[in-house]
């Protein structure tokens, strides 16, 4: 029996080791946790940059990784609260259902790429293509996003602090991306709307959320135009 | 002498142009008239080298056959060998490719799911997620690992059987999707998580990986998801088999999936279709040499698909070395697509049994590639599923009787001594001999 299981009978943390104990270990661990456990608060140690750490996690429990990450750490996610104390390569919280991944430092590309649910919050910058195909997640990004953030983006909420890379929300469907500086540019049918109230409480309240103090006046709301809804033509050269 | 008329000049028939032929005139006729490409499901529809272009052999003096109905000619599969804890074990090497719900109906889904169980095999979900009534029919499910993760989630990864991450598919290599509004419907759209009646664009590339030195981690998440459990297949699209297989390999795949341009899809440019991508003739000899030099032959599974439609082709493609085929648009047509009972209604759509391929338009008179319900409900799915059985016993019967009659006690055991090529194009992409000759075109040395 691994050290991890042998922690899982009491009630204390459980300290796990990527150092010293294979990931799939850890996956085993984590996998194995019933609604009812009382394992419910993690500290995983010397991560060094190792890929999909803490990814497919289903139960409510806390998990702190002390290190930069690889790609696709909590990766599926539903229902847990990972933190991240470093850096988190690409695809961090993809595809994350429900719950909570908080990234420390700065995150690479395709940040909660295609999640359907829960709450990211990047407290540096993030790449290339943050919330890509977003199919419900909401995100705060406390810093600048890279080129390509929100294309495809289907639902939910993408905040963003800083400044953005070209072409943002390319091709977005019915995201929303609240952006308080300056974007590069604006991907196809992607355009500044008018913040309603029920937009503004949105914000609000994911600013809350995330610890932020920033003031909701000063972001923008970008949406979809809709245009490339129906095929037509003359809108060809937006394909 | 002549009459008042003039001389009599004889006259030439009308000749039409073998470059600019009656289909090339009305495509640009449409496109001046239209300004947009022209859309259609299915696969290629030009003449291509195929399995018709390759013959077995038979037993003769050298080699005797085994006795049909007698002696055994086993069939089963076994894939996911290599890593996976759960390999998946087939009573047919011919399986089910991915077909979307939303491309195609409900009733449809299901009914590949049953079919695919009464004869021992696994079917696969599409670009849309996996609905209740495919998972609840279907023994054995291969879920669809797509660029656009629509109803992507770990509930139903874990449900799975096996894992199929597509890279592409044959009928479009390199290209992504789009499935018209009309057939986003209120069920298709909450499972996409769209809004409804809009049209659904497809990515062609997935979001959160490029290359196969990020695959090779995506499959990594992907096993520690599943807790190693089931096969990772890659799908690709034919077009550089050799290499794609390799580098599937390397990345960590179980089964490569080799689909060529005969391939379907639900929704695609005729372009694209018609002009991007290989045969399937002539990407099995490559993928499979790639597997022979890195040593894995049969022990990573080769899947191969696009244009499967008799017992011949499946024992062709085991012969030049896969390990199963997959089919979809026979599938489809076993369950009712294009059948003759709807040619009213075909024709008031323009078109003729045999021909429709509109299924974009949602419109199948079948119900089967539709949302429509009242068209879905034509569909039954349980006789349906009756009858795509029966299509794989047959194929499935036919393939063996020509093993036997190579003297072949497993499908497997079939192999590219037993054929040769009727065309010398053929000869080149299948590696086997001209009929009748000791000439392989293309090969050096020989």
């Amino acid at each position: 029996m691994s050290r991890a299981l042998k922690q899982m009978t009491r009630v204390e943390p459980v300290t796990f080791d990527l150092a010293v104990e294979p990931l799939r270990d850890l996956s085993v661990a984590l996998h194995a946790l019933g609604p009812q456990t009382n394992q419910t608060t993690w500290q995983i140690l010397n991560p060094r940059g190792q890929h999909a750490v803490a990814v497919g996690v289903t139960v409510p429990v806390t998990i702190q990784i002390d290190g930069h990450v690889g790609y696709y750490c909590a990766g599926m996610n539903d229902g847990a609260a990972i933190t991240i104390a470093g850096n988190a390569g690409p695809g961090v919280a993809e595809n994350m259902m429900s719950g909570v991944v908080h990234v420390k430092g700065d995150a690479s590309q395709a940040a909660g790429a295609t999640a359907h649910g829960g709450l990211l919050i990047i407290d540096g910058n993030a790449s290339a293509r943050c919330g890509i195909s977003m199919k419900g997640i909401d995100i705060v990004v406390k810093g600048s996003v890279g080129h390509m953030s929100a294309f495809m983006a289907q639902s939910g909420n993408l905040v963003i602090l800083g400044d953005t890379g070209e072409a943002l929300g390319d091709s977005l469907y019915e995201a929303r991306i609240f952006c308080a500086g300056t974007p590069a540019s604006l991907g196809a049918d992607c355009e500044e709307k008018p913040m309603t109230p029920s937009d503004k409480t949105i914000l609000v309240d994911l600013l809350q959320r995330a610890g932020v103090q920033a003031a909701p006046d000063d972001f923008k709301l970008y949406g979809s135009a809709r245009t490339l809804y129906h095929f037509h033509v003359d809108n060809a050269g937006a394909y | 002498m002549n009459d008042s008329s003039g001389p009599h000049i004889p006259r030439t028939p009308p000749r039409k142009s073998a470059t600019f032929d009656e289909y090339a005139i009305a495509e640009i006729q449409r496109a001046a008239a239209t300004g947009i490409y022209d859309i259609r499901g299915g696969g290629t529809k030009r003449k291509l080298p195929h399995f018709d272009d390759l013959l077995f052999l038979g037993a003769s003096v050298s080699r005797y056959p085994l006795e049909g109905y007698r002696e055994r000619c086993g069939t089963d599969v076994v894939l996911g060998t290599r890593f996976a804890s759960k390999p998946i074990h087939l009573k047919i090497p011919v399986t089910i490719a991915g077909m979307s719900f939303g491309a195609l109906s409900g009733q449809a889904k299901e009914a590949l799911g049953r079919g695919a169980t009464l004869a021992g095999t696994s079917t696969t979900t599409g670009d849309g997620g996996m609905t209740p009534e495919e998972r609840g029919h279907s023994q054995t499910l291969i879920y669809q690992y797509l660029p656009s993760r629509y109803g992507m989630n770990l509930t139903d990864l874990r449900k799975a059987d096996a894992i199929e991450v597509v890279i592409g598919q044959g009928a479009k290599p390199g290209g992504g999707g789009m499935l018209l509004g009309q057939k986003i419907s209120p069920r298709v759209a909450q499972m996409r998580n769209l809004p409804e009646g809009i049209d659904q664009r497809s990515a062609c590339r997935h979001p959160d990986w490029t290359g196969p030195d990020d695959l090779e981690i995506k499959i990594l998440e992907l096993r520690e998801l599943t807790n190693w459990e089931k096969p990772i297949y890659i799908k690709v699209g034919a077009s550089r088999p050799y290499y794609d297989t390799a580098l599937a390999v390397k990345a960590g795949a179980d089964v490569v999936v080799l689909d060529g341009m005969q391939g379907g899809t639900a929704a695609t440019q005729e372009v694209f279709i018609e002009h991007v991508g290989l045969p399937i003739l002539a990407a099995i000899r490559p993928a499979v040499k790639a597997l022979q030099d890195l040593g894995l032959h049969r022990k990573v599974q080769l899947i191969v698909s696009g244009g499967i439609r008799s017992g011949a082709d499946v024992a062709k493609a085991l012969a030049l070395g896969a390990d199963a085929v997959a089919i979809g648009t026979a599938a489809l047509i076993a369950i009712g697509d294009n059948a003759p009972e709807w040619e009213t209604e075909y024709q008031k759509l323009g078109t003729t049994a045999g021909s429709y391929d509109d299924w974009h338009e949602g419109r199948d008179p079948a119900g089967i590639t539709t949302q429509d319900p009242v068209l879905a409900a034509r569909l039954d799915p349980i006789k349906a599923g009756r009858r795509l059985a029966n299509y794989l016993s047959v194929l499935t019967l036919e393939a063996q009787a020509i093993a036997r009659a190579c003297g072949k006690s497993h499908l497997h055991n079939l192999e590219p001594e037993d054929l040769v090529a009727l065309t010398i194009e053929a000869a080149a992409m299948a590696q086997i001999p001209l009929a009748g000759t000791d000439w392989y075109p293309g090969k050096t040395g020989i």
